[in-house]
């Protein structure tokens, strides 16, 4: 079942990503905040990197800020939730917050899936 | 002993003053040091703005740099909101005494998914509290959290968090929260979380008069007055009526004070009322009260001490016309900034926004002299109650800074305002009653004094003039006589 699932989606998003390509390569650039190594920031990158590789390919480029090392930055993207990944490209930028277990929502958050699908 | 004072002094409750006028007062010298204190309010209460001036206050008044948090309003936003009560919050950044972070959360920008703290949260103040080594923090309105975030239980649980850990950083922290229903005092029950100090402010329009109000629900470790105090905010920010419930230890005064009309001091034991006493002047239409005020407050001036007129039926221009040609030179006094006359009409605003106004500029311009001309167009703003209770309050606060203070009111002919001026002149100390009488078929201007505490005092009716040479107390037409 899962399995079905997941072949369904595959397909969904490579539409979208091919739609947006326009001018060039598609290339996914997600920023995920952090504050340290707590159980929730270490799911939400081990999630988001499985998705990632599911999803995009080879096409996505994660960068991890730890908040604790650098405050300063939490300012920037409104930050307030930890974890919180943010989309900043393609545009619009996009949040989620929370520790990206629930694929679903992930997968509507980045519009890999449309929103009245879940 | 110096030591001693100062250890009994460490087992209470610390406090924090706000430096908000009359705040400090209400809460018996500010808020508690290093705990937080909720203030709750609906929409335009004025809550914002009291957090606000706590945090500048802090800054340029106790060398106390403030954080302000804000989920509802940006920097730029609050920049100019304070520059027109005369702040410049971008020097305070600037000079790292103030640090402004908006906080925005938009739940329609955020998907949630799987379990997440508000470290975040925690991480900005924590960066902006070490960065200016605040001492004071302000959370305006931090219930947004509930709206832009879906898991309440998440939002709670945080909330709780947050509350201990700005103790743990012991900081002097003012939350602002909407005021809910009356089940709870905030619409989120943050109450439950701070428990050392809460203060309610409200917003009331009567007869399209507007009245703000504040009043300190609680007040862990401390005394502080429960009274609803009503709040002005004006040009220099809020300030609070104080209501002095201290009660009755001012220090009695033996000094005398000149009424300004040579035949009244005679009257009134040879040399005048008590110095911080309180006088009510009575007398229908055109018996000469506004004359009477007048000399009291030409009287101040000559012997150089400064006084305060509040004119609520004449102009400034008009009263000066008036006295002049009764010999009274006010504008002088004006120009060498011993007088300073105020003329409002009562109905601009309502009973407690003209005593909050009456209260601001006795604390700013500091007379030893006051005179309220009349009190009977207050009372057209309020009711009896409510102007005896307004007047308690002024009464108090001018014995309390040994003010005399003189109130004229209209009694209308016959006695249809005798009730009202009974109610009031119990609050006073001497009475002064003007009256128009018909003395061989001719009206002439009589003045005698009901009563005046403490001294002896002549109980006859005089016959008085008022001409281009002031007033003119006469002989009673019988011999005097005194009572006591």
């Amino acid at each position: 079942m899962p399995s079905d699932k997941s072949s369904a989606r595959k397909s969904r998003p490579r539409e979208l990503a091919d739609e947006s390509l326009r001018g060039g390569a598609k290339k996914w650039r997600l920023r995920l905040y952090v504050a340290g190594n707590t159980p929730n920031s270490i799911a939400a990158f081990a999630n988001l990197k499985e998705i990632c590789e599911k999803h995009m390919g080879g096409r996505y480029q994660i960068e991890v800020v730890d908040l604790l090392e650098n405050p300063t930055l939490a300012k920037g993207d409104q930050i307030v939730a930890i974890p919180t990944l943010v989309r900043k490209l393609p545009f619009p930028v996009k949040k989620i917050i929370g520790d990206l277990s629930n694929r679903e929502r992930v997968l509507v958050g980045l519009d890999l899936k449309p929103a009245n699908g879940s | 002993m110096a030591r001693a004072r100062r250890q009994t002094s460490s087992l209470e409750l610390l406090k924090t003053p706000t430096g908000i006028s009359g705040l400090d007062n209400v809460t018996d010298g500010g808020l508690p040091r290093g705990r937080t204190t909720l203030i709750a309010g609906s929409a335009g209460s004025g809550k914002t703005l009291v957090g606000m001036e706590f945090l500048i206050r802090g800054a340029e008044v106790y060398n106390e740099p403030g954080v302000a948090m804000t989920f509802e309003e940006t920097a730029e936003e609050i920049a100019q909101n304070l520059a027109s009560l005369g702040h410049d919050v971008n020097q305070l950044v600037r000079e790292k005494k103030l640090f402004i972070d908006y906080v925005h959360v938009e739940r329609r920008q955020i998907e949630e998914t799987g379990e997440y703290d508000l470290e975040g949260l925690f991480i900005r103040l924590d960066h902006a509290i070490k960065s200016i080594k605040a001492k004071r923090v302000l959370l305006d309105t931090i219930e947004v959290l509930f709206s832009g975030l879906r898991n309440e239980a998440i939002v709670r649980s945080e909330l709780r968090r947050l509350f201990r850990w700005l103790k743990d950083r012991n900081v002097t922290a003012i939350i602002t929260a909407e005021a809910g229903d009356n089940t709870f005092l905030t619409r989120h029950g943050l109450e439950e979380y701070v428990a050392d100090c809460v203060i309610v402010l409200d917003h009331r329009v009567n007869e399209q008069i507007s009245t703000r109000r504040i009043r300190v629900v609680k007040y862990r470790g401390s005394t502080h007055g429960t009274n609803e105090y009503p709040f002005l905010i004006n040009e220099t920010g809020i300030s609070v009526v104080p209501i002095t419930a201290l009660g009755l230890n001012h220090k009695a005064s033996s000094e005398r004070v000149s009424s300004g009309v040579a035949g009244l001091d005679e009257m009134l034991g040879g040399e005048g009322f008590f110095r911080a006493s309180s006088v009510l002047v009575t007398g229908t239409a055109g018996t000469g009260k506004s004359s009477i005020a007048a000399s009291f407050v030409n009287a101040a001036c000559q012997r150089g001490e400064r006084a305060l007129y509040f004119a609520f039926e004449e102009s400034e221009s008009q009263i000066l016309r008036n006295m002049k040609s009764l010999g009274m030179p006010l504008e002088k006094w004006i120009k060498r900034g011993l007088l300073q006359i105020h003329s409002v009409r009562p109905t601009t605003m309502g009973l407690e926004n003209h005593l909050a106004t009456i209260f601001k500029q006795i604390d700013d311009y500091k007379p030893s002299v006051v005179a309220v001309d009349p009190i009977t167009n207050l009372i057209s703003v309020g009711t009896t109650i409510s102007v005896k209770a307004m007047l308690t309050r002024l009464i108090d606060l001018l014995k309390s800074h040994q003010i005399t203070a003189m109130f004229t009111n209209l009694s209308f002919s016959g006695s249809e305002n005798e009730v009202t001026s009974t109610e009031i002149s119990s609050l006073m100390d001497a009475w002064v009653s003007l009256n128009e009488v018909d003395i061989d078929g001719v009206r002439q201007r009589a003045v005698y004094v009901l009563k005046a505490r403490g001294m002896s005092h002549s109980n006859r009716v005089h016959r008085f003039t008022i001409s281009d040479k002031g007033i003119q107390i006469e002989d009673s037409v019988q011999a005097e006589e005194r009572v006591s």
